[in-house]
């Protein structure tokens, strides 16, 4: 199902053709929107854009979240292939599963360009590799299996395109929450913040949506 | 004192209900007007 | 078979000048469903709501004394916490509602999860806006992002979802399972998020703004007489929000049957080579 969903994607291409450079972009407007002041944080002097860096990467990343989640459903919709699928009689945890996955390897590819770029941008230090890198992995995880559910419950509608980011983003709100605090912590090293606490908040909301999306996925196949 | 807010909130939410409680019944009116007797409750 | 009551205002309202409908028809009970979604049971409802509603505005704007630090501020949760208690009981319908949904596919729950939905987000319109007119003279400021009111919010905006996808144009049974889905999983959401943001709050600075006071008796009192009387105006406007429901559906059937029939006619006039004779 995943290998499905990402051969589709290798042949057209649209995430790197698209979806990634409007994340590149989201980057860029908030380095011009953000003055380049400077802050006194505990110890450290920093440009306010570098304060508000974890921030604003992840508003990066759920916003290219958004659109890739809406492509991930317009795919199948497109020729009802859910009923094909349905019909097929494979199992909808595994369609759920897949189909996140795919979304999820889509968006840390687009992660880890995003994150190259906002270190070069916004001019950020590194104090904790493991711990951004475990981050990311958690939250887009947890991202994906939120929007992959809640993208399904909008498939098919034209009005799609602004009904999932409603659904979808104050679901979010815990993901965001806990990923730009950890993501502080392992960049600035701050005392007041316990990365792996959050980190952990990330893990809790992944494992609830890999049990609720694969239970919900059952009665939202029956499509007659 | 901060009465104002006081009568703010109570005006506000008052208001509030009552309009909606209005558009209820008249919801409710117009749409029974155009469902024949029988079928205007819930029998099952 | 309409009960008269003098006293005036929305409760009682359904039979003012109800048009009391046409001929009974000739099926059996003798009564006549008058054009409207009321019924002796809501009218009843409807005076008890008032009532309370009244009792309310006595003991919470007049009877009951103003508080230590707050000042009269208090007087708005009298407001506040009524609103909030209904806001959640009406998701909490929602989602229980939905789950019998899914088991059973009846109709009734799914218009019972619809209707309490949209009254929920309509006192939790109420219970932000008494909650900032409330913090503003208390704390200070018209809001904070605490766990309580960042995960309230958050659910407010997630049951406006709801509300969009209950209105989405797919077949019905279709719509109400993702619906129903929607419902059970905003609530658990609300869990979830209310309980993450308080479990780890101790790691960040942002601390819950709480109460540090403590009501008196008469406060107290009025209070529960807030939570009374919101109970009773919810339950009203519950039945008559899911009666609207109801005729929606209705008005909806008959307009598929009658499509149905013409579609039905026109065939059979035009016959096998479809032109009309």
């Amino acid at each position: 199902m995943a290998g499905k969903d990402l051969r589709i994607e290798f042949t057209s291409r649209v995430v790197t053709a698209q979806i990634l450079p409007f994340g590149f972009l989201i980057l860029i407007m908030f380095g011009l929107a953000i003055p380049p002041e400077l802050l006194v944080v505990g110890d450290a002097r920093r440009s306010v854009l570098e304060e508000v860096a974890p921030a604003l990467f992840w508003l990066a990343v759920l916003l290219s979240a958004l659109m890739a989640l809406g492509r991930a459903f317009a795919v199948e919709a497109h020729d009802g292939n859910l009923d094909a699928l349905r019909m097929a009689g494979i199992d909808p945890a595994g369609v759920f599963l897949g189909k996140a996955l795919a979304v999820t390897a889509e968006l840390v590819m687009v992660e880890i360009v995003l994150g190259l770029g906002a270190f070069v941008v916004f001019d950020a230090p590194l104090a904790n590799p493991v711990m951004l890198a475990v981050t990311i992995v958690l939250a887009t995880a947890g991202v994906t299996l939120a929007g992959t559910l809640y993208a399904a419950l909008a498939a098919g509608q034209r009005a799609r395109d602004t009904l999932v980011p409603l659904l979808v983003l104050p679901v979010l709100a815990p993901v965001l929450l806990g990923a730009t605090l950890a993501t502080r912590d392992a960049l600035f090293d701050e005392p007041g913040v316990a990365g792996w606490s959050w980190t952990m908040l990330l893990a809790v909301f992944a494992l609830l949506y890999v049990g609720v999306g694969t239970l919900a996925f059952g009665p939202l196949l029956e499509e007659t | 004192m901060h009465w104002e807010y006081v009568i703010a909130g109570y005006s506000i939410v008052g208001v509030g209900l009552a309009v909606y409680a209005v558009s209820l019944i008249r919801t409710g009116r117009a749409l029974a007007r155009q469902v024949p007797p029988k079928r205007r409750r819930f029998l099952d | 078979m309409t009960i008269s009551d003098s006293s005036s205002g929305a409760g009682t309202e359904a039979q003012d000048s109800a048009p009391q409908n046409a001929a009974p028809d000739g099926a059996s009970t003798g009564d006549s469903t008058p054009a409207n979604t009321g019924s002796r049971g809501t009218r009843r409802l409807g005076v008890a709501a008032l009532l309370a509603t009244a009792a309310l505005l006595l003991f919470g704007l007049v009877l009951s004394p103003p508080e230590a630090s707050q000042a009269e501020a208090v007087r708005l949760f009298y407001l506040h916490l009524p609103s909030v208690a209904v806001a959640y009981l009406g998701f909490f319908i929602t989602m229980v509602a939905s789950i019998i949904y899914l088991r059973k596919g009846s109709l009734f729950w799914d218009l019972v999860a619809g209707s309490a939905a949209e009254i929920g987000v309509v006192f939790s319109a109420f219970m932000l806006i008494s909650g900032s007119l409330w913090g503003r003279p208390t704390w200070g400021v018209y809001w904070v992002w605490d766990p309580r009111l960042t995960s309230t919010t958050v659910m407010v905006v997630m049951y406006i979802g709801y509300l969009a996808v209950r209105r989405l144009e797919l077949p019905p049974e279709v719509r109400s399972r993702r619906a129903a889905v929607l419902g059970i999983v905003s609530f658990l959401n609300v869990i979830v998020v209310r309980y993450s943001v308080k479990w780890w709050r101790g790691v960040h600075q942002g601390e819950t703004v709480g109460l540090d006071t403590q009501m008196d008796g008469l406060q107290l009192f009025s209070f529960f007489v807030g939570l009374v009387a919101f109970m009773l105006i919810f339950a009203w406007m519950l039945i008559h929000r899911f009666r609207i429901s109801w005729l929606r559906h209705e008005i909806d059937e008959q307009a598929l049957a009658q499509a149905l029939a013409e579609r039905r006619a026109e065939t059979n006039a035009t016959g096998l080579l479809g032109r009309k004779n």
